[in-house]
């Protein structure tokens, strides 16, 4: 075979998403059931909330994914940066992307002092990738870092991940407006009610209670997902620029930076915590004795921790030091 | 990028488009006829080398393979190897100006090599460098990932593009290669080794 790759895919991380995306459909199933039973045995009151709450929330998601590139732009306050502005980054993610066999992403530059880099928008005729002022020129990062972190920015663009992610938190994003909706015609609601019928009087409870218990799932399941999206934006960067020692060493020293950062400026941040190449808000992390407080925090985290990550990249290190051990018989 | 690779989020290494490369020797004979540029004889291989050692062996092979010819008639000079600022390895083949196609076939020895060790992935672009009477530079840069060409023009010392050039290049050479048809994938390769 003239075709061949030298690096087996990593079948446990496919395994762990698949489960993962499993179970979301699960909970959108048995929600989707509820639902439809609720609004059945319901009165209109009960099914309006739910037409108005589906589309609100669909709505609302479709928007932000369509938008998704300039809404993080203007939430950053980033720049679009031609090739002339930025001749170094464009000239890095020009090569990616011919490596790649990729289309270009706009790139842009965010004011921000903290070392970051997000990329996002609905296809990759739409994308943009943005750095900020600080991992281009506040950091230490040398070339080779700098070019780990935009080719796992890259992936990101590749793998779609903004639009995976949008119609997987589809559900959390209707199930909490329906809390939210159910609750408020609750309380402005509760006097018209009356004697009319016993039955609504319960159903709004329940809706709200269902609605709860799904967004609560959904809401772990996401950043579960979002979790393995990471893991697998680092391994297809580092194999893209075959070169993982250095995006290991990027990852620890953007880590590093975001650390040493007043609080203040890293709230501001916060809202686009998911798209980051490093996680700009830890959840604090229980002190000596916390280890319920850690595993929580890991628990509600966007990004996995910095040990996961590094071990994932030192596991394709040594692949490619590896001579003839290729699973597919390579010489 | 199939849907299940999305789903899981996997990238498949892209694997290099190599026979075009052979239009070469045509594309330059009807470049001349037509724009007045020749081939100055240097052309060069980019990849980018992967850490670890299989790498730097093959590297060496390749290396080895391609100097074994020199002083012999078309065997050209040794090979120069070049890091640039951007980490890429370029190999670079000197040849005369008429020998196109002692060049193309030690371009094609370095791909394939690189290729039959598993390192298609990591190839960039090939470059061929020419020349026109009033000393203007122009080179061709084959794309291995998409297996088309564009002409690049550097223009002056700083960082120039001759577009006007170019478009008339690609105009020239419509029918001979195939030319990028996305203008936004003709990357500026400033400094490229061999120009």
């Amino acid at each position: 075979m003239a075709t061949h790759t030298r690096y087996a895919p990593d079948r446990g991380l496919t395994v762990r998403m698949t489960a993962t995306m499993f179970l979301l459909g699960l909970v959108f199933v048995v929600f989707v059931g509820l639902v439809i039973g609720i609004m059945t045995a319901a009165h209109a009151s009960a099914a309006a909330i739910i037409l108005v709450a589906v589309i609100f929330g669909g709505g609302s998601a479709f928007i932000s994914l369509f938008y998704s590139d300039k809404i993080a732009l203007a939430a950053a306050g980033a720049r679009e940066v031609s090739p002339k502005d930025a001749p170094q980054l464009h000239g890095i993610v020009d090569r990616l992307c011919a490596l790649a066999d990729m289309d270009k992403p706009r790139v842009a530059i965010a004011p921000a002092r903290m070392p970051n880099a997000f990329a996002t928008g609905r296809n990759s005729k739409n994308s943009v990738l943005c750095v900020t002022e600080g991992l281009l020129y506040h950091s230490d990062l040398t070339q080779e870092e700098l070019e780990g972190v935009l080719a796992h920015e890259l992936s990101h663009v590749a793998h779609k991940d903004v639009q995976v992610m949008t119609y997987a938190s589809l559900l959390a994003i209707v199930a909490g407006l329906l809390v939210r909706f159910a609750f408020y015609s609750e309380i402005f609601g509760g006097g018209r009610r009356g004697g009319n019928d016993g039955n609504a009087a319960l159903l709004i409870p329940l809706i709200m209670l269902a609605s709860a218990v799904v967004y609560a799932i959904s809401f772990l399941l996401i950043r579960l997902l979002s979790r393995y999206r990471e893991l697998a934006a680092d391994r297809s960067g580092a194999l893209l620029t075959q070169n993982p020692s250095a995006l290991i060493s990027a990852l620890t020293k953007v880590s590093q930076g975001m650390n040493r950062i007043p609080t203040q400026d890293l709230r501001a941040a916060e809202p686009l915590n998911a798209f980051y190449f490093a996680p700009a808000m830890k959840l604090t992390r229980g002190g000596g004795g916390g280890g319920g407080g850690a595993s929580l925090s890991a628990l509600f985290s966007t990004h996995p921790s910095l040990e996961k990550r590094i071990e994932q990249l030192s596991k394709i290190q040594r692949e490619l030091g590896q001579v003839g051990q290729d699973p597919r018989g390579l010489k | 990028m199939g849907f299940l690779d999305t789903l899981f989020g996997r990238t498949k290494p892209v694997q290099p488009k190599l026979d075009d490369l052979f239009g070469l020797p045509s594309a330059a004979v009807q470049l001349e006829a037509a724009a007045g540029f020749k081939p100055t004889g240097s052309g060069s291989v980019s990849f980018r080398a992967p850490e670890g050692k299989p790498f730097a062996d093959i590297q060496k092979e390749v290396l080895e393979l391609l100097d074994m010819d020199n002083g012999k008639p078309g065997g050209g000079l040794p090979v120069e190897v070049t890091k640039d600022t951007y980490g890429y390895t370029w190999l670079v083949s000197n040849h005369l100006s008429d020998e196109i196609d002692a060049l193309v076939t030690d371009l094609h020895a370095v791909n394939s090599a690189l290729v039959d060790g598993g390192f298609g992935p990591q190839l960039l672009c090939t470059l061929v460098a020419f020349r026109d009477e009033n000393q203007r530079r122009l080179s061709l840069v084959y794309l291995y990932k998409r297996g088309t060409f564009y002409p690049f023009a550097p223009l002056g010392g700083g960082n120039n593009r001759d577009n006007a050039l170019e478009l008339q290049v690609k105009g020239v050479l419509g029918d001979d290669l195939r030319i990028e048809q996305d203008l936004t994938r003709w990357f500026p390769v400033w400094g490229a080794p061999g120009l």
